[in-house]
């Protein structure tokens, strides 16, 4: 712990390596001004009349135990623009995240909002080795999920050039990192496994100029990371972020890699035991709440991530200042990371919902066959969706895969099996059997 | 006459085709014939028993999804052009069959062909128009 792995480099001195009691003070004056503004949506206005919550009664950082916490469901029931602080039409960017049923959680961007992320993305960016004459590829897809352009503009807010190669078609991909002397790739860390063995299948083991990656978007372990850092002969930095927050850019790791360092400036990190909902001591292990500060289209207030870590300070060589967290050891709820997309097993069971003489008896499985994640979706059938004609079980199964890849955007390999064939104990259904072998350090 | 089919639904794994043939055992059914549509992953398993409905009733009572449609068997000549002729006799009526199957045995020299079609109403009455001769029920011949 402690030895640079690369040169250590930071992006934005003044912010990254603030004393903590600057920092501090900082939040606390950004806090009372995220108050003031999330006063404009009407879930936060009412909240705080309850709590007689004034941006002037925020005296320190202790008071952010009076307001109240965020949860996905707020942000369900506020669908689409409940929770936004400005109207529609100063947004220049939406996009959108899973929610626990059919309708996404959507969230939105001013301007100034963009200008932060890229700023945010930078930060970690830099600090995993990023420099403006290098190439860059981007292997999130480009949607609505913020991973992809998220990154994108902070790599050209870096300088560096970026490749939108996005998600998929992995020898192009290869082929492309090859011609182009690509440096940095960014993707989630189990499909960087799958490219290592397909360049080792093309050939081309030793032939690329990659040297750095950065992974998000799904839960990795220190053995994928050698893994991974040998296979592809890079250094692999971790990265955090969630789209109801910002996006990526809220935490990443530095060349000492003793954790991701929080943009202090940016987010108020606390730590929780869900069921009570106190602070756990610093150390301990916890669900993640945060608080944005300064976003102008959809503030945020202590937020439920339902992301369980750690929190710690110490003093990093690397001269940043801003407090640590340790990667996200698992979540408090039933959401499922598949190939880098979050879903809730809830809307696969409202996509069933949608078939005629289809019973919501299912249970997902999930395998990573060559790291690559497998989704097979098992399907009881009925006596209602049953033919004797080939050519009707056949369309059935194409319609579930339809539907179950409309709300989740994830394919699912249909399997219809036989009645009451799936496991029921005490009355409540299994739904999901993760085979993935995620087991964290 | 329209003969009833019983239909179920099997998955493709080790087993599953003779779970359901136990069944039949136990409750002293005979197969009659039968045919199997399969896929990778799962199977369409349809039966021609005497007993269709006991068979029908001890089959889902052991928890297996059964459909019961209508189907007609129609002797072919064991020739060459046999299946030909009948084939011919179903175009002209613009018939359109979903699937076909063959007794194991035959009757009096001709095979047996089971045939689902898609309006089985409609290929009946075509069927006896034309003098066709049809299987009147899977108990007449053994």
């Amino acid at each position: 712990m402690g030895e640079f792995v690369i040169e250590n480099r930071i992006w934005n001195p003044e912010m990254e390596t603030m004393p903590v009691e600057d920092i501090k003070k900082l939040q606390l004056k950004k806090l009372k001004e995220t108050v003031a503004h999330a006063a404009n949506v009407p879930f936060y206005r009412n909240e705080f009349a309850k709590r007689k919550i004034t941006p002037e009664s925020i005296k320190s950082l202790d008071d952010l135990a009076r307001l109240p916490f965020t949860t996905k469901e707020e942000m369900r029931s506020g669908y689409p623009f409940g929770l936004f602080a400005v109207p529609p039409s100063q947004l220049i960017r939406i996009h959108a995240s899973s929610g626990t049923t059919g309708k996404p959680t959507i969230v939105g961007y001013t301007k100034k909002d963009l200008a932060l992320w890229a700023e945010l993305c930078s930060r970690f960016l830099v600090a995993g080795g990023l420099t403006p004459n290098q190439i860059t590829q981007v292997a999130f897809g480009y949607g609505l999920f913020t991973g992809g352009f998220g990154l994108h503009y902070g790599i050209e807010n870096v300088g560096a050039a970026v490749v939108p190669a996005s998600s998929g078609n992995t020898k192009r991909q290869i082929t492309l990192m090859h011609d182009l002397n690509v440096e940095t790739l960014i993707c989630t860390p189990s499909y960087a496994l799958n490219i290592a063995e397909v360049i080792e299948e093309m050939g081309l083991k030793g032939k690329l100029a990659l040297k750095y990656a950065h992974f998000g978007g799904e839960q990795w372990t220190e053995d994928m990371r050698i893994a991974v850092e040998s296979a592809l002969n890079i250094h692999a930095f971790n990265n955090y972020g969630l789209s109801e927050i910002i996006g990526p850019g809220v935490a990443g790791e530095c060349a000492a890699r003793n954790g991701m360092h929080i943009q202090e400036d940016c987010f108020i990190f606390e730590c929780i035991n869900p069921d009570t909902l106190e602070p756990v001591p610093e150390g301990e292990e916890g669900e993640l709440v945060i608080t944005a500060l300064g976003k102008e289209a959809c503030p945020v207030i202590r937020y439920r991530t339902r992301d369980l870590a750690r929190l710690y300070r110490m003093k990093c060589p690397c001269g940043r200042t801003g407090m640590l967290m340790s990667r996200v050891k698992g979540r408090t709820d039933d959401m499922l990371i598949i190939r880098g997309v979050n879903i809730f097993p809830s809307q696969v069971e409202e996509a069933l919902l949608r078939i005629d003489g289809v019973a919501p008896h299912y249970l997902i499985e999930l395998y990573r066959p060559n790291n690559l994640d497998e989704a097979v979706l098992k399907v009881e059938m009925t006596p209602q969706s049953f033919s004797d004609k080939m050519e009707a079980m056949i369309k059935l199964k194409e319609r579930i895969t339809r539907e179950v890849s409309t709300v989740t955007g994830i394919h699912f390999k249909i399997e219809l099996v036989a009645p009451n064939s799936l496991e029921r104990s005490l009355g409540k259904a299994k739904h999901v059997n993760d085979m993935r072998n995620l087991k964290v350090e | 006459m329209k003969i009833k089919q019983l239909s179920l639904f099997i998955e493709n794994k080790p087993g599953s085709l003779n779970a359901v043939c136990q069944i039949l055992k136990n409750n002293n059914i005979n197969i009659r014939t039968l045919s199997l549509a399969d896929t990778e992953q799962f199977g369409i398993l349809r039966l021609l028993v005497e007993e269709w409905e006991f068979a029908k009733k001890v089959l889902e009572e052991a928890g297996l999804i059964v459909r019961v449609t209508e189907v007609l068997a129609l002797p072919v000549d064991d020739r060459v052009g046999g299946l030909a002729a009948v084939l011919d006799v179903l175009d002209r009526n613009n018939l359109s069959v979903e699937y076909m199957y063959a007794f194991t045995f035959g009757k009096e020299g001709r095979a047996v062909m089971v045939f689902r079609f898609e309006d089985p109403d409609k290929a009946l009455e075509a069927l006896t128009k034309e003098k066709i001769d049809i299987i009147e029920s899977i108990g007449l011949f053994h």
